[in-house]
């Protein structure tokens, strides 16, 4: 497979969460506005990439019997390293987060690249790899938020996008809990119809 | 300090942990297929979600804290969250065989259930001490098991209906589930709990 074809593979074609449907719980949990849902996106990536390439290189040295328990381990690293990262850079982001950042460690994407991929390829792919899938995640995280910022608070990143009447009737309950779960199944619906289509 | 029911009522249904949290959605999309079956997951679930809750508290007060290794908190609840349902699960097949029955093969499936880990780690940032914890876990337990079993039956009932072949699956699914959330909405500010 081409190195080309190992990034864009999971960015799209097997997007964790708009395709696959893993990685779910914070994919709906942070995606209500656009910075904590790009927040976590770039948190998971850099997990998912450093434990990919860590895992990669130790793979023929962990023994096949505990190399659950290992990924965990090399996993739960990053993610404390990241946790305490973004509580001292970015506190306000770390508040809006709050447990979905110790809980990165369970993503079932990030232990799920580990024993699929990082564990059998080498070093530059699974790095490819890790890129690729966080990002796509990444990706899925934006638009969410993007989509339930714009309609349930008229604004994007912050700014102000529609005029002063909007600002009055906001579609307030896409940025509560009930929001996140329509705009997913609306997306995942138009998947189906438009892309999935000749697969099935 | 919070009153215990208040904590108990916030976790059970203001704060649900599927549909307010969203954790543990995994299990609520992939599992919740027929009412018993969701049943027996919504069972396992009190009690590892007990468990764990005593033992993460005594792990970090008595270990981690002491020796200040809070730091090591991610790592550590998760490997004993892993090895507790192991031990639960060996010892339920010896000696409990109609409980192991009843929910033994979903035990493995809780093991990185985020729900199991995410309340750990709640119960630690609200500064809980150890009875308030265990009410805490039980409630939201019994909240995991309530929409679970509801929407198993909403899910049932979703197979027979004519349905669009795009939007049958997963997409008709999250909408039912927003749907509910929709209507547990309802129920905050319920003793003026947020």
């Amino acid at each position: 497979m081409k190195k080309s074809q190992i990034f864009t593979r999971g960015l799209i074609k097997e997007n964790a969460v708009l395709v696959l449907m893993i990685g779910l719980c914070p994919a709906l949990a942070v995606s209500g506005t656009v910075r904590d849902a790009f927040g976590m996106g770039l948190a998971a990536t850099f997990v998912l990439l450093f434990s990919n390439i860590i895992i990669s290189i130790m793979r023929k040295r962990i023994p096949n019997e505990v190399r659950i328990p290992i990924f965990i381990l090399i996993i739960s690293t990053f993610v404390t390293i990241i946790d305490y990262f973004m509580q001292a850079f970015q506190p306000s982001l770390y508040r809006a987060l709050g447990v979905f950042v110790p809980l990165i460690v369970v993503n079932c994407m990030i232990l799920g690249r580990a024993e699929a991929y990082a564990s059998k390829n080498s070093v530059i792919n699974s790095a490819l790899d890790g890129l690729g899938v966080g990002l796509g995640f990444t990706l899925a995280l934006t638009v969410m938020g993007a989509i339930r910022e714009i309609l349930g608070n008229g604004t994007f990143l912050g700014m102000a996008i529609f005029g002063e009447g909007f600002k009055n009737a906001p579609v307030i309950f896409m940025i509560l809990p009930p929001g996140a779960f329509l705009v997913i199944g609306v997306m995942k619906a138009l998947i189906n119809k438009y892309v999935k289509k000749e697969t099935q | 300090m919070k009153d215990p029911a208040l904590i108990f009522l916030g976790a059970f249904l203001v704060n649900n942990i599927i549909l307010m949290r969203f954790l543990g959605l995994c299990p609520f999309f992939g599992v919740s297929t027929a009412v018993e079956t969701a049943t027996g997951m919504g069972m396992a679930v009190i009690f590892v979600m007990t468990l764990a809750s005593w033992i993460t508290w005594i792990v970090f007060n008595v270990v981690l804290l002491p020796f200040n290794l809070v730091f090591l908190r991610t790592a550590v609840f998760i490997l004993t969250i892993a090895s507790l349902v192991q031990l639960v699960e060996m010892f339920l097949k010896k000696y409990y065989r109609t409980l192991y029955n009843a929910m033994g093969i979903y035990l493995p499936l809780i093991t990185t259930n985020c729900a199991i880990l995410g309340i750990t780690f709640l119960a630690i940032d609200n500064k809980f001490n150890f009875l308030d914890s265990t009410i805490f876990s039980i409630g939201t337990g019994l909240g995991f098991m309530v929409v679970m079993i509801t929407f198993a039956a909403i899910k049932e009932r979703l197979d027979l209906a004519p349905i669009n072949p795009s939007i049958k699956g997963y997409p008709i699914s999250f909408i039912a589930a927003g749907l509910m959330a929709l209507a547990f909405l309802g129920f905050s500010g319920l003793f003026g709990l947020t």
